[in-house]
């Protein structure tokens, strides 16, 4: 599987990713869909944004996207091709400003906070920002409780180590959470199967859970799963499928 | 000829998603934000994502609130309002200091009451959520009861009020999810990003 990690392809190829994955198929079997720009060289915002408008025509959920958003107006180009939601990691760190305006101009709602965690010894963790390739000093809980005054409206919490692994999430990094945090989890990193989502979303402390490994399975992976978290007797929202919506009622 | 949809834009909203979903429906659609354009307009979807007092100044500033109101209730053209569009279409609304509405919904749209937090439910009250129409709903045809749609948003207007087809969603409270009486139709919800169950309120809409 690890071959053909979302994560691990060359990213910029936009036809290998419309080949291969046909969002507007799969998105009916996700209640939001999550769409980063990874590309450790130079971002280019005005590109990604192409790619988003192309590669969400015929998605009708949710979309959150992000990578490389610097200013207010990155965010504001995302949000005009497509997105609903922006996502930021590094900025959310070493740039408060962008994430108060970001708050400001588009709504609490409108900003996804990534989060990405990596163990070091037994049982600490650190936060990685620049795509994983820089460690910030202290401890994750004082980090995330200095946003407490202007949280964004949802946190994306990624385990580096289980990411790309289809082994299961780590439930332990949600200790690394100051107390009380006021907004939504949705935790990231290791969904194999239809099991390892389902454990998860019976913990309290998450609100959603994200997998781009099963996404990996082309076919029918992601349907088989929402359908076996949703008979685990998690209740998930219900709509139609595409084919039998498209033949009997229009 | 097939009418046109015209989407206004008062640069509030996210225009692309809606475009998407009437393109998906084989619908043409046009972006305006002049008057000229929405009076001409065959029928009108008012999108918005943003504070009420602010969407309401720019469609005052742009002379776009008395053309809708023309277009809407002296021609008899559609309009559908979605999330902040349908709570503009409210008597007022309390957001930002408060702001009177274009008074086509029989309303006013306030904060979440307070009861929901000490029910643990957070605002904004953000997802797919169940609603439920009531009586003879042309937006609900053909949709099974009760319906999964996504919401975005912290003020709402409350489901007491008189007239009208109301679809209702609870959330701690019951507020007016959805709103439709004559050829004004709106939805606090977000057809364009609620799967099949949106393409087919949006048809709904579209064909009424």
């Amino acid at each position: 599987m690890l071959s053909r990690n979302f994560r691990l392809q060359k990213v910029g190829n936009l036809n290998w990713l419309k080949k291969n994955y046909d969002f507007s198929h799969i998105s009916f079997f996700i209640d939001e869909l999550i769409i980063l720009d990874v590309s450790r060289r130079e971002r280019c915002i005005s590109m990604f944004s192409k790619v988003l408008e192309s590669l969400t025509e015929g998605c009708f959920v949710p979309i959150a996207a992000g990578g490389g958003i610097r200013t207010i107006e990155d965010a504001s180009l995302l949000l005009r091709s497509g997105a609903d939601k922006v996502v930021i990691n590094t900025p959310l760190f070493k740039d408060r400003s962008l994430l108060n305006g970001l708050i400001t101009n588009f709504g609490r709602q409108c900003v996804v906070g990534s989060v990405d965690l990596k163990k070091f010894g037994d049982e600490k963790y650190q936060i990685w920002i620049e795509s994983g390739a820089a460690c910030l000093s202290g401890a994750p809980a004082n980090l995330l409780g200095a946003m407490l005054d202007n949280p964004p409206g949802e946190i994306y919490l990624n385990s580096i180590d289980q990411d790309g692994t289809g082994k299961g999430f780590d439930l332990t990094m949600l200790g690394q959470l100051p107390e009380r945090f006021p907004s939504p989890i949705i935790l990231a990193g290791g969904a194999g199967n239809a099991k390892h989502l389902t454990e998860v979303l019976f913990d309290p402390r998450v609100d959603a859970v994200a997998t781009a490994n099963l996404l990996n399975f082309v076919g029918d992976g992601l349907m088989k799963a929402r359908k076996a978290v949703d008979a685990s007797g998690i209740t998930l929202a219900k709509w139609p499928d595409k084919n039998s919506y498209l033949s009997n009622s229009l | 000829m097939k009418p046109r949809v015209t989407i206004i834009d008062y640069g509030m909203g996210n225009i692309w998603s809606i475009k998407n979903a009437l393109a998906y429906l084989g619908w043409d659609s046009n972006v305006v934000d002049t008057p000229d354009n929405v009076v001409s307009a065959d029928m009108i979807i008012l999108p918005g994502v943003g504070s009420f007092r602010q969407a309401m100044l720019t469609l005052s500033e742009k002379r776009l609130d008395e053309s809708i109101l023309e277009l809407v209730s002296i021609k008899k053209r559609k309009i559908l309002g979605i999330c902040l569009g349908m709570q503009l279409m409210a008597m007022a609304g309390e957001e930002d200091g408060g702001a009177i509405g274009l008074q086509l919904i029989p309303g006013v749209a306030e904060h979440f009451g307070k009861a929901l937090s000490s029910n643990g439910l957070k605002v904004p009250h953000v997802g797919f959520n169940e609603v439920r129409g009531n009586g003879n709903s042309i937006l609900f045809r053909r949709n099974s009861s009760p319906t999964d749609f996504y919401f975005t948003h912290s003020y709402r207007i409350p489901s007491d009020i008189i007239g009208g087809y109301h679809g209702i969603c609870d959330y701690g409270e019951m507020f007016l999810a959805s709103y439709e009486s004559d050829n004004i139709f709106a939805t606090q919800f977000h057809p364009e990003k609620s799967q099949t169950n949106g393409l087919r309120l949006l048809d709904n809409f579209l064909r009424a």
